[in-house]
């Protein structure tokens, strides 16, 4: 099977890989997916307790090259987004701009999957109630 | 160097330009048919089979009588197993076979558990070997077959053949084994090794794609396999359908290079395969050979690369033909049975990259491997989020994953 050049892209030269301080109240931590499936993505942010904004987004990813992409791409998505807009990333938006295959559109919905839950992992520090996920699996 | 290099010799290999050199005539002025009896176009093509016959028959120490040309490995496997079946259903219903084994051989089996028969799949230790007493316990007097592959190929182990014929035959079974990875490669003979029925292929053997054969025992005792498909009644009756005069030709060839050449190229694949494992091994942490190290087909080398996954290494090193236990591409998800067989955890099945080196695989090819794999493994673990952890002290084994 062929990748995509953005996914050969994005493999090649990953976007904000690295870690944020999870203890830090304005980071919200992601970890989604499990060793035995082969993938595992942690995709964390650091919000401005002011505006709700992004600032910063950071990602490490076990898995194929197109499940590096997909949390690559994601964290270049969010870095500028309010919580809100990054809610509205939809793992679709992910397959299209890399132009995943029927088969790994798991990894999209894994990238999905790793924004929601550090967005929550943000709000429940932050004494918010945590967002109801919709059961993708 | 030419890229990608072939590092895939599991899977299949190039074929020998003498080999091929050999088949050409065979296509064009040498077109006859083997079973046309009245004329010169068809003695030449009997001739050249039955020459084939010989050359086959050489490599694994059997008689040129005892040779029935197939279509590949999994033909030969499913008339042996099904063949066999059928020939003595009166004298039993049971097969004992073993859990790694190919495909073909898992599910021939499985085809003749829905018609009612019986079947045993031995588990295998790590290194991949079975339980000999475990294989005398499990055969019954309703046992017809025990099948046991040579030599497997996803990691390499070769089984103790020899014993494990003598605990089959013991107690009244016959004895098949599948030699599609180890034939052509380590000596194989099958009066030494009391084998019954033993498959192979030729593209395995740096012959032909689309050509097999199944060896089929003769005397001590007469085996018989009762045909799989309907026609004219070649092969002894055995396998019907006009005889693929190139490719057994090729495959005649292969077995004679591979033959003549076995005891050098062995011992060179061996020094290239411990090079490169021995290199990788000691510079990469974290890093397990799977499968028998002492009783190993001398040109495979199966590694797991922890906290990276295969897949994702694949595409790292992509100048490199390999394949990998991570079944990332496929639908299900599921990682190698074999590896899973020899008891590694999912993440470690994932994680595993098998290198098969082969007849036309340089020395330079292997040191370039060397530090191209080092590179891509160092630079996964970088952005790999097991990594971080495992360097942390977490044991990931305790965490509550969310599997999908």
């Amino acid at each position: 099977m062929a990748y995509s050049d953005k996914v050969v892209d994005h493999y090649s030269n990953p976007r904000n890989v690295g870690t944020l301080d999870k203890d830090k109240k304005e980071v919200g931590t992601g970890l989604v997916g499990a060793p035995e499936c082969g993938d595992v993505m942690r995709l964390q942010i650091e919000v401005d307790p002011e505006t709700k904004t992004i600032i910063d987004a950071k990602f490490k990813t076990y898995g194929c090259g197109s499940a590096i992409a997909s949390s690559s791409l994601a964290t270049e998505w969010l870095k500028g987004k309010t919580i809100d807009e990054a809610l509205t990333i939809d793992n679709m938006d992910i397959v299209e701009e890399l132009s995943l295959p029927p088969v790994k559109i798991h990894c999209s919905v894994l990238a999905e999957d790793a924004i929601k839950a550090a967005i929550n992992d943000w709000r429940i520090k932050n004494g918010l109630e945590p967002l109801e996920l919709e059961e993708h699996h | 160097m030419k890229f990608p290099i072939y590092l895939d010799n599991n899977a299949t290999t190039p074929m020998d330009p003498r080999v091929l050199e050999a088949m050409l005539p065979y296509f064009t002025e040498k077109f006859g048919n083997a079973a046309s009896r009245n004329h010169a176009f068809g003695w030449e093509a009997e001739e050249a089979v039955d020459y084939a016959r010989e050359q086959i028959a050489k490599l694994i120490n059997a008689d040129e009588k005892e040779i029935v040309f197939t279509s590949g490995a999994t033909e030969s496997i499913n008339l042996a197993i099904k063949g066999v079946a059928e020939m003595y259903e009166k004298k039993g219903n049971h097969i004992v076979t073993v859990v790694t084994e190919h495909k073909a051989v898992l599910d021939s089996c499985k085809h003749l558990e829905r018609l009612g028969k019986r079947v045993t799949y031995l588990p295998v230790n790590k290194e991949g070997l079975i339980d000999l007493n475990q294989l005398a316990d499990a055969i019954t007097d309703k046992t017809i077959l025990v099948s046991v592959m040579y030599a497997n190929n996803e990691i390499g182990t070769i089984q103790n053949i020899r014993e494990i014929s003598k605990i089959a035959r013991s107690k009244g079974a016959l004895f098949m084994t599948d030699a599609t990875q180890a034939a052509g490669k380590i000596p194989v003979d099958v009066e030494a090794d009391g084998i019954d029925l033993l498959a192979m292929s030729g593209h395995k053997i740096y012959g032909p794609k689309g050509v097999g054969m199944l060896y089929v025992r003769r005397k001590n005792p007469r085996v018989k396999v009762t045909a799989q498909m309907d026609g004219g009644g070649h092969e002894r009756g055995m396998r019907s359908g006009t005889i693929n005069v190139t490719g057994a030709v090729g495959l005649g060839k292969a077995c004679e290079i591979a033959m003549q050449e076995m005891p050098t190229e062995s011992v060179r694949l061996a020094k290239l395969r411990d090079k490169l494992e021995n290199a990788l091994l000691s510079t990469i942490e974290e890093t397990y050979v799977n499968g028998s190290k002492e009783r190993r087909l001398p040109h495979v080398s199966n590694i797991s690369f922890a906290y990276v996954e295969g897949e994702g290494l694949m595409m790292g090193i992509k100048n490199l033909a390999v394949s990998s236990g991570s079944a990332c591409t496929s639908a299900s998800l599921e990682p190698s049975y074999v590896l899973k067989a020899l008891g590694l955890n999912d993440e470690l099945a994932h994680s595993s990259i098998r290198f098969g080196l082969g007849r036309f695989t340089t020395e330079e090819e292997i040191d370039y491997a060397i530090p191209y794999v080092q590179q891509a493994v160092a630079k996964l673990r970088d952005v790999s989020p097991l990594w971080e952890m495992f360097k942390e002290g977490i044991d990931l084994s305790k965490i509550e994953w969310k599997a999908h």
